[in-house]
């Protein structure tokens, strides 16, 4: 799913919302996972100028998750370190997105090359 | 374009969320709510949320914000309804909320309000100042 513009994000908020809901995320966790989204879906959009979504449904037995991968081809992130530090940030922003967004997920990973883009893949169980 | 309506109560101003905010309309919202406090004086305002699935850090600044410019005005905030889920979600995320008053639901936000504005009147009834007023001609 590609997201370019601010209107883009409520859809793939509820695009999200749909998978977690078909897989019967509880109410808690699909709140974990879309705020999480949104966070990172507003980055991709103030600092990379927009990029695709990707969901996916994941298994792990008998549990299912979704994974969600964000890719752009902004400016990237030039010291990852500081960018996951709580209150940390180069925009005006009170610098929770990256490290709140981690707190809210299961697994969390971030790939970023200044001058070729950020990656960042995010995975959140039904019941974990 | 889209826009939250802000309804006038009195001194307090309500106003209900009942659609996905996406920036844009949260911003206008705050601008609004600002506006509106200082054109009618009002003495409070009343954020109710129990319609809103989702708070992310940045609405979670804003709604931060209006309090903070509310309060430059003379007005109080109060948020109400937020949900359970919501609740969780904002302290994991490290967002704590400071700075707007929450309550349950509407009514006991309007009781909360009424009570804060109570305490402000008392206080400025208060009759410290003495009729000490030299005058010097």
């Amino acid at each position: 799913m590609t997201v370019v513009r601010e209107q883009d994000v409520v859809p793939f908020r509820n695009r999200v919302k749909e998978y977690a809901v078909k897989i019967k995320m509880g109410l808690v966790n699909q709140t974990k996972l879309i705020t999480a989204a949104s966070e990172l879906v507003r980055n991709m959009l103030r600092y990379g100028n927009g990029g695709e979504v990707l969901i996916e449904v994941v298994s792990r037995g008998r549990d299912n998750g979704i994974r969600l991968t964000f890719k752009d081809d902004g400016p990237g992130i030039a010291d990852i370190g500081m960018a996951m530090k709580d209150g940390y940030s180069t925009g005006k922003s009170l610098g929770l997105g990256l490290p709140g967004t981690k707190r809210l997920v299961n697994e969390f990973e971030i790939k970023s090359e200044v001058g070729k883009g950020t990656k960042v893949t995010i995975l959140k169980w039904a019941n974990g | 374009m889209d826009r939250i309506p802000i309804l006038r109560m009195g001194q307090f101003l309500l106003v209900t969320i009942q659609v996905d905010l996406y920036d844009r309309l949260a911003l206008d919202l705050e601008a609004d709510l600002v506006k509106m406090v200082s054109k009618t004086g009002a003495k409070g305002i009343l954020i109710d949320i129990s319609a809103v699935s989702i708070v992310d850090s940045f609405m979670g600044r804003i709604i931060g914000n209006i309090g903070v410019m509310s309060k430059l005005l003379d007005a109080e905030t109060v948020v109400v309804g937020m949900q359970p889920a919501v609740a969780i979600t904002l302290v994991e995320l490290g967002l704590p909320l400071k700075g707007v008053y929450t309550a349950l639901n509407v009514e006991r936000g309007m009781d909360l309000l009424k009570s804060k504005i109570q305490v402000i009147d008392d206080e400025e009834i208060d009759p410290d100042d003495d009729d000490s007023d030299d005058i010097t001609e």
